[in-house]
């Protein structure tokens, strides 16, 4: 029993792919139980249907965008568009340059504006704010009890800019369920009500503020780091730093000085009076509204207060977003029909389908059984390649596309070129007069090498074409990596493996005509060939066209059961002693 | 008959039956230099290749399921919006339209996508519309560049190393470069259009033609392994006969990987209309052919080529020369009983 060899070790690691299918398809069935998986693949846009916006972000002044300020720009759209209401809104960057946005349906002109205004980043100071549900209707303040402003605002801070209007809007916004927003900027010298979503831990808020005091474009820069304590050893709180420029520096002084004496006189650290805050809007939301402890001359303000590392790095990305007014042209905007895309999928498939026919009838025709063996090998490859999908539809949230399909579709002949080399191979050793086990294992060593190097270079291209990629490259890309990584699992874990166990089935072993292994067919010539002729050890090569070939064949045909016997028993003897010269050396 | 084909594979693997690939290299290499130039030269002469929307940068409506394929209806609808425009409508496939225009502005998109709605009697989600900036085509052309000197170096080297030398390495470089050079000069004589799913189709051939060449060069250095301790055949011979016993399996891995792109090529093309699938699958079918056989005829040669003047191949080649004039006088001599 305790038999090893070429033929259980080939069990073994066919007995191990099916465990790793096993657990594959087990992981997906269970997220499809749990309701976070299915399985289907998830479909890209242009199969689904939607609206794909790709926008090249433009940095105020023309400068090249950086990858940091990109992916900030990513950050600032995909707020804008969960802002509006769109679900299943998905914001990419493309090939470090493009931003690409692609919605569900088709947008709203509002959602569309929306998407390519300039980011706008300014400070205004808080004139009061509230939670942020609305006013029950019961107790809104009447009519004649909303605040008339007696003058002229004086400065930010000046309680007249609150109009009965503004009041009345500051009551009833509801900011646990904000309006779309208005695509429209609010005009900077005037106040505006709005704003702070809620987060994890704090509520939504909702403020009056003044007109815009200080502007984005005068922050420098922004940085985050861990606040230092009284006696400069760090404490444990993160704290945020701005650094303005020397406009920014001279007006936030002023705003200082003017804010900083509204906290005094409220009482320091116990007061609470929302004028001392001021606020940093980005879109027309507050998302931060700091009290001013100090009047700051530097121009170096610490925001500092209840951040966690993360808080703090996302509102000092922010920050430094707002430095830099980014927006958007518009360079492709693409609606797309369900119906087309899904059209093209079926015919797509259709196509696929009778491509992958055609090369199992071309498989069958020149492999013969062999050829079931590719079949077989492709359904492997095809079900791993699925699992992968679908668990990456699942896990990464990845989209098959049209030309994604298409990579499916190309990468049926990708797949099958490596059982061709190995079988070719196979063929090779079988005509050097090898038995069909050893042809197996001596065709593999050589063909393991050819695949490997092989599907580097595909894997090589798949990787070029994924990372510099554009438009609808990547989707084609990937599968074809993907498939690449298929292939060789398959190549090494199932098309070996089982031609391993085959070569010991009499049908492959004895080399039945059917085989495709067929040593006969595959010109071995018995060393005696009757009639008193040898035949030369190895066949003189001759640039000369053999015109009577099917003689020769036919010549074959017609050997004896006993003279093959006798050819076969005579190549043994000579592989043995070629063996046994070679270890004489 | 397979059996005849699987004949045709023992008798070019033994070297009794042998396409002179390597000694007529002079003729394939004019043959390959005369297809580049005129790669070059039928775009230069047609002023530049058909070039898709991606490219000139417009607007492009698709309606399907039509009532009409009738394109002035199309053509109607657009001039009504906009006087003076030329757009270009097509039957794409079965019921659809495509309608390329100008670039136009949100508003008179939405006025021509409401005219066509009326005009070929369909739902307002049976009409989509495309919008494709000037400068997209630049950066996918850009990118496409980017793409293929950065494959193009990385393959080179990694190649080299595989083979370990810069000579496979160069040979395979040139055989792919006359793939693209020729695909291209197709797709400029065909007119057929370029869009970006042609290019990513453009881009895969330059792996196809380079991951034939791997399997194609390794049997050639397989077989040159111990080129020194041989007499019976010189270098360039012993290419050759590599190039011939790896030719079966050149056909059938032209075969398989050609049989799902013409199945979508010519089933698909009828039904799909141009599109992604059409133009990827174009491509492909095209590259492919032209890349095998620049695998055979321009490739492996030319590493032949490359290496007949190294010194110690020379030694062997003349090594070679004197056994076959020795065997020859040898055979005259003795008579020996000519084989089967």
């Amino acid at each position: 029993m305790a038999r090893t060899g070429p033929n259980n070790s080939g069990l073994r690691v066919l007995v191990w792919l099916g465990v790793v299918l096993a657990v594959l398809t087990a992981v997906l069935a269970g997220g499809t139980l749990a309701g976070q998986a299915s399985w289907a693949p998830k479909l890209a846009l242009d199969l689904e249907g939607g609206t794909q916006m790709i926008l090249a972000p433009k940095v105020e002044g023309g400068s090249d965008i950086n990858e940091e300020q990109l992916n900030q720009a990513v950050a600032i759209i995909r707020q804008r568009v969960d802002g509006s209401g769109v679900a299943e809104a998905e914001i990419s960057t493309q090939s470090g340059r493009n931003v690409v946005v692609s919605l569900p349906g088709t947008p709203t002109k509002e959602t569309r504006d929306l998407i390519q205004a300039s980011a706008d980043m300014n400070f205004r100071p808080v004139l009061l704010n509230g939670d942020g549900a609305p006013v029950p209707t019961e107790s809104l303040t009447p009519e004649d009890q909303l605040p008339k402003p007696t003058a002229e605002p004086a400065n930010g801070s000046d309680i007249n800019w609150i109009t009965a209007d503004i009041y009345r809007q500051f009551e009833t916004m509801d900011c646990n369920n904000p309006a779309p927003e208005s695509p429209e900027a609010s005009d900077p010298a005037k106040p505006l009500v709005t704003c702070e979503p809620a987060t994890d831990t704090t509520p939504a808020i909702k403020y009056i503020l003044g007109p815009v005091e200080v502007k984005g474009g005068n922050i420098v820069t922004s940085s985050f780091q861990l606040q230092q304590g009284a006696q400069g050893a760090v404490t444990n709180d993160w704290a945020v730093n701005i650094q303005f420029d020397d406009e920014g520096t001279a007006k936030f002084k002023t705003v200082t000085e003017r804010l900083n004496q509204f906290y005094v006189a409220a009482g320091g650290e116990t007061g609470n009076d929302p004028k001392a805050q001021f606020a940093i809007v980005l879109d027309d939301q507050v998302i931060s509204a700091p009290r001013s402890l100090a009047v700051i001359t530097d121009g170096r303000p610490q925001i500092t207060g209840g951040f966690t590392e993360q808080t703090a790095k996302v509102l000092s990305d922010q920050l430094r977003f707002g430095a830099l007014p980014i927006s958007f042209e518009i360079q492709s905007d693409q609606q797309i029909s369900a119906t087309l895309g899904g059209e093209q999928l079926r015919m797509g498939l259709l196509a696929g389908i009778i491509g992958l026919l055609l090369v199992v009838v071309y498989s069958l025709f020149q492999y013969r059984a062999l050829g079931l063996v590719t079949i077989a090998s492709l359904v492997v490859a095809g079900a791993l390649t699925y699992l992968a999908i679908a668990l990456l539809g699942w896990t990464e949230n990845y989209r098959l596309s049209l030309a994604g399909v298409a990579g499916l579709i190309v990468a049926i002949g990708q797949t099958a070129d490596s059982f061709i080399v190995y079988f070719e191979r196979i063929r090779d050793e079988l005509r050097e007069g090898r038995g069909l086990v050893s042809a197996v294992e001596n065709g593999w060593k050589r063909a393991k090498r050819t695949v490997l190097a092989s599907k580097a270079v595909n894997l090589l291209a798949a990787l070029v074409l994924y990372f510099v990629a554009v438009g609808n490259v990547r989707g084609f890309a990937f599968t074809l990596g993907l498939t690449a990584i298929a292939d060789l699992i398959v190549v090494f874990m199932f098309t070996h493996p089982t031609l391993q166990v085959l070569a010991r089935t009499k049908f492959f072993g004895e080399g039945h005509r059917l085989s495709g292994l067929d040593p006969k067919r595959l010109g071995v010539l018995p060393l005696y060939r009757g009639a008193g002729r040898l035949r030369t050890p190895e066949a003189k090569p001759s640039v000369v066209r053999a015109k009577n070939t099917g003689a020769v064949a036919e010549a074959e045909r017609r050997m004896t059961i006993a003279e093959r016997r006798l050819a076969e028993k005579q190549e043994q003897l000579t592989s043995s002693s070629k063996s046994a010269a070679k270890e004489n050396k | 008959m397979s059996s005849s084909f699987a004949n045709f594979g023992n008798e070019l693997y033994t070297g009794k039956r042998s396409y002179n690939f390597v000694s007529a290299k002079k003729l394939w290499f004019i043959i390959a230099a005369v297809a580049v130039v005129l790669s070059i030269l039928i775009p230069v002469a047609k002023g530049g290749f058909n070039l898709g929307i991606e490219f000139r940068g417009g607007s492009e409506f698709t309606v399907s399921n039509v009532q009409s394929t009738d394109s002035a209806l199309g053509e109607k609808v657009v001039e009504d919006v906009v006087a003076g425009s030329v757009p270009r409508v097509a039957n794409v496939a079965g019921t659809t339209m495509r309608i390329q225009t100008d670039k136009l502005t949100d508003d008179e998109t939405l006025r021509i996508k409401e005219g066509l709605t009326s005009a070929y009697g369909v739902t307002n989600n049976e009409v989509t519309s495309t919008f494709i900036g000037p400068t997209w085509g630049a950066d996918v052309t850009k990118q496409a560049l980017i793409g293929l000197i950065v494959f193009v170096a990385l393959a080179a080297v990694l190649m080299a190393l595989y083979f370990r030398t810069w000579k496979m390495s160069l040979s395979a470089m040139a055989g792919m470069l006359v793939t693209m050079f020729i695909t291209a000069g197709v797709y400029a004589l065909s007119d057929f259009e370029v869009t970006p799913s042609a290019i990513i189709g453009f881009l895969t051939v330059l792996s196809y033609s380079l991951y034939d060449t791997v399997v194609v060069f390794d049997k050639i250095r397989e077989n040159t392994a111990d080129m020194d301790a041989s007499t019976r055949r010189t270098f360039g011979e012993e290419v050759n006969l590599a190039v011939n016993q790896t030719l079966v399996r050149s056909i059938n891995t032209m075969m398989v990987a050609i049989l799902p792109v013409g199945a979508i090529l010519f089933i698909g093309a009828g039904l799909l209309g141009a599109g992604t699938l059409r133009d990827l699958s174009l491509a492909l079918f095209v590259g492919i052919l032209i890349g095998t056989a620049a695998t055979i005829f321009i490739a492996a040669p030319m590493y032949a080529w490359l290496r007949q003047n190294e010194p110690e191949l020379v030694k062997q080649a003349k090594r070679v020369e004197h056994r076959r004039s020795a065997n020859n006088s040898r055979t005259e001599e003795s008579a020996e009983p000519a084989g089967a």
